[in-house]
């Protein structure tokens, strides 16, 4: 469990940015993850009073608040129609209802997780991580990137796209096996994979709405795929293309 | 460092460590219907309610609860009494050590969506495991439970 001799409730998003610059300090967002590490630093720096949660919608894009907790993305109404519920499919099926009552974007994105269903949904969604200090940065780039101490202070989504998650899961609750995320704007269909068991990323961009197995069959043969203990190499590649169906068919349906 | 907040309609002042969860903090307390079944947030034992939402006290800092309002089940002891008398009806705990965190996250539930569907008591329950029921009776008493409050005088 991790420790920590000190706890501060930042005030400023200045005051959080300058103390998280000690290597001794950590962000405290759910602290669901957090908990778990067995850290053991000198002070943990609370965001909860910074008045980071909330879902705001701009004319073309939402703007969500990284302490935001997922249920309230599972559960606002805007959001979901404009993104054809993707945000209630891909959350629900973490852990429980109390676990996503704390648990933040923010935490979600900043650890880039390998399984994270919410980070492959933001990349398909070509969501933006705007940091304290850097600003606006693609997720696309962000999720590749190491750790670093700035300080996520909203995603940003634009709007105009529909989109679509599955996920194959071992039992319910657990951590996926394997997750699809396919958004469709006017550029065309974008695809991503996570649980692959490593990071999200995109695996086609631009597809055309009406792809059919064969082209999904092709998509899986050059992603990369591992094996763990949720599913092997070979299971990953042999569903994948069926996720992938299923999220274009979803995005069609939600289009049309 | 202490921390004043409402508990179960009282307000409580008491020292914390910058590291103690919420579940600790209650324990000492005296809130002894709060248990610690796994401490990473996987079974759902330990919830109680912050400012009305149910929320899993094992990972919930304690610090973080400085002016906020905590409940649990000692606070709900009109409900708790109401829901146990489903869950004995429908046979739905054998050695009963899921019900504190259970019977808090259904309280949730009928605040939230006082008609749930079964399906919707199952997905708003997912993350309360039992051992035992095998969840069939518990969603059967949940279903009575909230039945019942849809007559309550
Ligand atoms: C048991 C368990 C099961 C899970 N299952 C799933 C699952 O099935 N699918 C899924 O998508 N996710 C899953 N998760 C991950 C979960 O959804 C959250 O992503 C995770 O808990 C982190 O979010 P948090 O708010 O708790 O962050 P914390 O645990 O508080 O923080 C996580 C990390 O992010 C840093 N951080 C947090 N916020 C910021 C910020 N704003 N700026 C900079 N750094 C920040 C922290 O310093 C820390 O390093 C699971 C987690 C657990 C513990
Ligand atoms: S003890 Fe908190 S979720 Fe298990
Ligand atoms: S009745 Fe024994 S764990 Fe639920």
């Amino acid at each position: 469990m991790a420790r920590y001799k000190d706890y501060v409730a930042a005030q400023s998003l200045e005051e959080a940015y300058a103390l998280n610059q000690k290597k001794s300090a950590v962000i405290v967002a759910g602290n669901m993850w957090l908990r778990m590490c067995g850290l053991n630093r000198q002070m943990a720096i609370d965001l909860c009073r910074l008045g980071l949660d909330g879902i705001e919608e701009t004319q073309d894009a939402f703007v969500i608040g990284s302490m935001t907790a997922l249920r309230a993305l599972e559960t606002d109404a805007a959001l979901n129609a404009a993104f054809g519920g993707a945000f209630a499919a891909a959350l629900a099926p973490i852990v429980g209802t109390q676990f996503r009552n704390t648990a933040t974007v923010g935490g979600s994105v900043y650890a880039r997780f390998g399984f994270s269903d919410v980070s492959a949904l933001l990349l398909a969604l070509d969501a933006q991580v705007v940091c304290f200090k850097r600003g606006a940065v693609p997720l696309s780039l962000y999720q590749k990137e190491p750790w670093d101490r700035d300080i996520i202070t909203h995603i940003r989504i634009p709007k105009g796209q529909r989109a679509a998650v599955c996920s194959v899961r071992t039992s319910a609750t657990d951590i996926a096996a394997l997750v699809c995320a396919a958004a469709r704007s006017q550029a065309g269909m974008r695809m991503v994979l996570g649980a692959r068991p490593a990071r999200a990323m995109i695996v086609a961009d631009a597809l055309a709405p009406e792809s059919g197995a064969d082209v999904f069959e092709a998509i899986a043969a050059r992603t990369p795929f591992g094996s763990n203990l949720r599913a092997s190499e070979a299971y990953r590649r042999k569903v994948a293309p069926v996720l992938m169906a299923r999220c274009a068919q979803a995005c069609r349906e939600v289009t049309a | 460092m202490n921390v004043t907040l409402t508990l179960n309609g009282r307000q409580v002042t008491a020292a914390v460590e910058a590291d103690d969860s919420l579940y600790t903090l209650l324990r000492a307390l005296g809130m002894h219907s709060v248990k610690c079944g796994c401490e990473t947030t996987n079974c759902g034992l330990c919830t109680v309610h912050m400012d009305g939402k149910a929320v899993l006290s094992c990972s919930v800092p304690a610090a973080r609860c400085d002016g906020h309002a905590v409940t649990t089940l000692e606070g709900m002891q009109e409900e708790a009494k109401r829901l146990g008398e489903c869950l004995a009806g429908e046979g739905a705990e054998q050695c009963g050590f899921c019900a504190p965190g259970l019977m808090m996250n259904v309280f949730a539930l009928a605040k939230e969506n006082p008609h749930a569907t079964e399906a919707e008591i199952d997905a708003y329950l997912a993350g309360n495991l039992c051992r035992c029921s095998g969840y069939v009776s518990q969603r059967r008493a949940v279903k009575r439970y909230l039945e019942s409050m849809e007559v309550q005088p």
